[in-house]
């Protein structure tokens, strides 16, 4: 990509907001068991924040996954929650029931684990997914 | 062959259409679903899940494999959206697009 935003000023302000995206991303996903929030919302809020770099950066930008790794990630993420699913059954419990996972001995801080984990299965998803069709969008109109 | 999918198509609409009478009514406040589950939910997901917020509590705890339906549905959706554009990938043949 080489017009960016067509403006210095725009180009630096982008380039600047995306540290606090990645904060305000990580806020969600880490809140979002007791707050608004959650795995879907944090990964739209970090692929906003690749998205973003790219589009100032091109392919310099140090946050740029590439579009076949972006899928990789994704399948990764999905792959994530089903193995919480899979690790409980294994566990002896049914799927996804988190008070039979296996690493911690309180049972509820055994929920809180699960869900975050899966928390952030949906995150690298989602994100990913996201990261992915941008990449296949912006390769077909031969921008990058 | 055709006629054949017709006839079978109507008898699916037949069936659904028979079925449909015997489930609750929309936004029937006694329908089962209203009576037991969300009460269940709201007075025990605390000590059931262990979390403090209930809507977390359907999402991931009771309702955790729609959840992974969904992951999945948008892995699913993001791959065949990545397939379709870079099948239909232009080879220079088009006008050139305007510069953005």
């Amino acid at each position: 990509m080489n017009k960016r935003f067509g403006s210095v000023i725009l180009d630096t302000t982008f380039r600047y907001l995306v540290p606090f995206i990645l904060v305000y991303a990580v806020y969600v996903l880490f809140h979002g068991e007791y707050s608004p929030g959650g795995g879907f919302q944090a990964g739209a809020l970090f692929a906003i924040a690749i998205v973003l770099d790219r589009l100032v950066q091109g392919d310099k930008a140090p946050l740029n996954i590439h579009g076949n790794w972006a899928v990789i990630i994704a399948g990764i993420g999905a792959m994530i929650y089903a193995l919480v699913g899979i690790t409980s059954i294994l566990a002896g419990g049914n799927m996804l029931e988190y008070g039979m996972l296996p690493f911690v001995h309180d049972v509820v801080e055994r929920h809180v684990l699960g869900i975050l984990v899966i928390e952030i299965g949906v995150t690298v998803c989602v994100m990913a997914t996201i990261v992915a069709i941008f990449d296949a969008l912006a390769r077909r109109e031969d921008l990058l | 062959m055709r006629k054949l999918s017709y006839v079978s198509l109507l008898i699916m609409v037949f069936i659904f259409l028979a079925t449909a009478t015997g489930l609750p009514v929309l936004f029937d406040s006694e329908s089962p679903a209203a009576v037991n589950v969300s009460p269940r939910y709201i007075e025990k997901s605390h000590e059931e899940t262990g979390s403090l917020n209930f809507v977390t509590a359907v999402l991931a705890d009771y309702r955790g494999y729609d959840t992974l339906g969904e992951t999945t549905v948008i892995f699913t959706a993001g791959v065949a959206v990545v397939l379709l554009l870079r099948a239909g990938k232009k080879n220079g043949n088009d006008s050139e697009v305007d510069g953005e």
